[in-house]
């Protein structure tokens, strides 16, 4: 692997994130990580569009004239989203359900246009793809652990298979109702860029401006 | 000396045509408008292709959702089971909405029988009085397909196809009764296009366990059934007509009480019921 490939493909995983340090994707990743399996197939729909669509936006990108970029990338991602949205209608008939509008909403997902504006605009066809699917891998990356986290604490299982036994089925277990809210995911993706940039102190971001000290005199 | 083929010829003034739009500097005002038209033209076709090819599947899954929110309102689901084969418990029947009257199979064949086509075609629906229609559904076919349940010969659920008006959507549903027509066994959507979380829980499993054991009619014969705002007060006398509202969801709400105002009432399945109130079961 070269320089270039390894760079597009691994540092959206940590270094660049799309979620815990560009702050993307924050709508899907709090509406459907209720259950590992919701998250995992919209991680598939994700990464389909993600990379196809920076592969072709790649290809046409020395064609593409600049007054009308942005509608020709909506185009193409809108369109590809719409095709993954008849699949998942016609093999995954339950989830899409589940995942209702969120599998539309890859469109206004900031990283899917955030990715070709920045890269697929300026690199060739394999690189554009490797850069989408790294950063598709990213963004699963933390739905998983978020959607993970949220059926195991809420419900006690993984995948539908109960693994935590509940306490109104006679186990030891009380589920943790928040965490089948929305809310919950805010706390676990706060948790998560906390770590990451714990252990990536480069990720830290200074402060914008200092908080101002008020003294006894001025308040007198 | 042979001339080359004149499909040759044909073909490089073609490809001198592509070089030269390709050529063409990205922001002339030609080359934006065929960009534009090529992507919207390649886009069109596949999202079509996937739209045309896909459409069976995705048809066959609607139609097996259907049958399996059929088979849990009426308690006969059973995870894991094929739907298909469980369906065959279920007798769909043919009802003329107005007389109330069943209608026999050699009529109207249910397996063939479309009521939301039937509800847009001027020759087989009417239009409903815009104010007894509460349901907002414009017209209402004449007739409809119910679904009853049997045990030992006798009817045990019979269940009503419902659809109203919610906030954003139309809501499609069964409404599952027991055989004396007024008590509630289940209820159920299973297409919408509400808010997810807000009103897109009419579809959440504990919301739905609440209808269980409400009764539709109270002493008089009135139609009570509502969803209220807010929770339902244990010692309310109306607590047995009445279902917790969706935080969140007044209007979503109001449309599944409408909605049942209108399928329960006299526009809807109402002279069925009556029938089967006042006479038991015949079909």
């Amino acid at each position: 692997m070269t320089g270039a490939t390894r760079k597009a493909l691994l540092d959206p995983l940590f270094n660049n994130n799309p979620i815990t340090l560009q702050i993307l994707g924050i709508c899907s990743a709090l509406a459907v990580t209720t259950t590992l399996a919701a998250s995992l197939v919209m991680c598939l729909a994700l990464t389909v569009v993600l990379v196809l669509s920076s592969g072709a936006i790649s290809l046409i990108r020395n064609h593409i004239p600049t007054n009308i970029r942005i509608i020709v990338q909506m185009t193409i991602v809108a369109s590809l989203v719409i095709v993954v949205d008849q699949f998942l209608k016609a093999y995954a008939y339950q989830i899409s359900k589940q995942l209702s509008v969120f599998v539309g909403l890859i469109i206004t997902n900031c990283i899917v246009l955030g990715r070709a504006e920045a890269f697929a605009m300026s690199n060739p066809v394999r690189l554009s793809m490797l850069d989408g699917l790294g950063n598709a891998i990213g963004y699963s990356l933390i739905l998983v652990i978020v959607g993970a986290l949220r059926e195991l604490l809420g419900a006690g299982s993984l995948l539908g298979y109960q693994l935590l036994p509940l306490v109104t089925e006679g186990g030891w277990f009380h589920p943790v109702g928040i965490m089948l809210l929305p809310p919950s995911a805010f706390f676990i993706i706060g948790l998560l860029i906390w770590a990451l940039r714990t252990w990536k102190t480069e990720q830290i971001e200074k402060p914008e401006y200092q908080i101002h000290q008020v003294h006894r005199t001025e308040v007198l | 000396m042979r001339k080359p083929p004149a499909v040759s010829t044909w073909r490089n003034r073609l490809l001198g045509r592509w070089r030269a739009v390709l050529a063409l500097p990205n922001n002339s005002t030609l080359k934006t408008m065929l960009v534009a038209l090529a992507v919207c033209l390649v886009c069109s076709v596949v999202v079509s292709a996937a739209a045309v090819l896909l459409k069976p599947l995705q048809d066959d899954n609607r139609s097996l959702d259907r049958k399996r929110n059929i088979l849990e309102v009426a308690g006969l689901y059973q995870a894991g089971q094929d739907v298909n084969l469980l369906f065959g418990q279920v007798e769909p029947k043919m009802v003329e909405l107005a007389s109330g009257e069943f209608v026999d199979d050699g009529v109207i064949d249910p397996a063939a029988y479309d009521p939301l086509r039937a509800a847009r075609d001027p020759a087989q629906s009417t239009e409903v009085r815009p104010d007894r229609d509460f349901a907002n559904i414009g017209r209402r076919e004449r007739y409809a397909t119910v679904y009853l349940v049997r045990r030992d010969d006798r009817l045990q659920h019979l269940i009503l196809p419902v659809r109203g008006l919610g906030l954003y959507s139309t809501l499609y549903g069964f409404l599952a009764l027991e055989a004396d027509a007024t008590t509630v066994f289940g209820f159920s959507v299973y297409e919408h296009g509400e808010t997810p979380g807000l009103g897109g829980e009419v579809d959440n499993p504990k919301w739905r366990a609440q209808w269980r054991g409400k009764a539709v009619y109270d002493e008089n014969g009135a139609l009570r059934i509502e969803v209220i705002k807010g929770a339902v007060a244990d010692d309310s006398p109306s607590a047995r007509h009445q279902v917790d509202g969706l935080s969140g969801a007044t209007l979503t709400s109001r449309g599944v009480s409408n909605m049942l105002r209108f399928w329960l009432g006299d526009d809807g399945f109402g002279p069925l019921l009556n029938k089967l109130r006042s006479t038991g079961e015949k079909a």
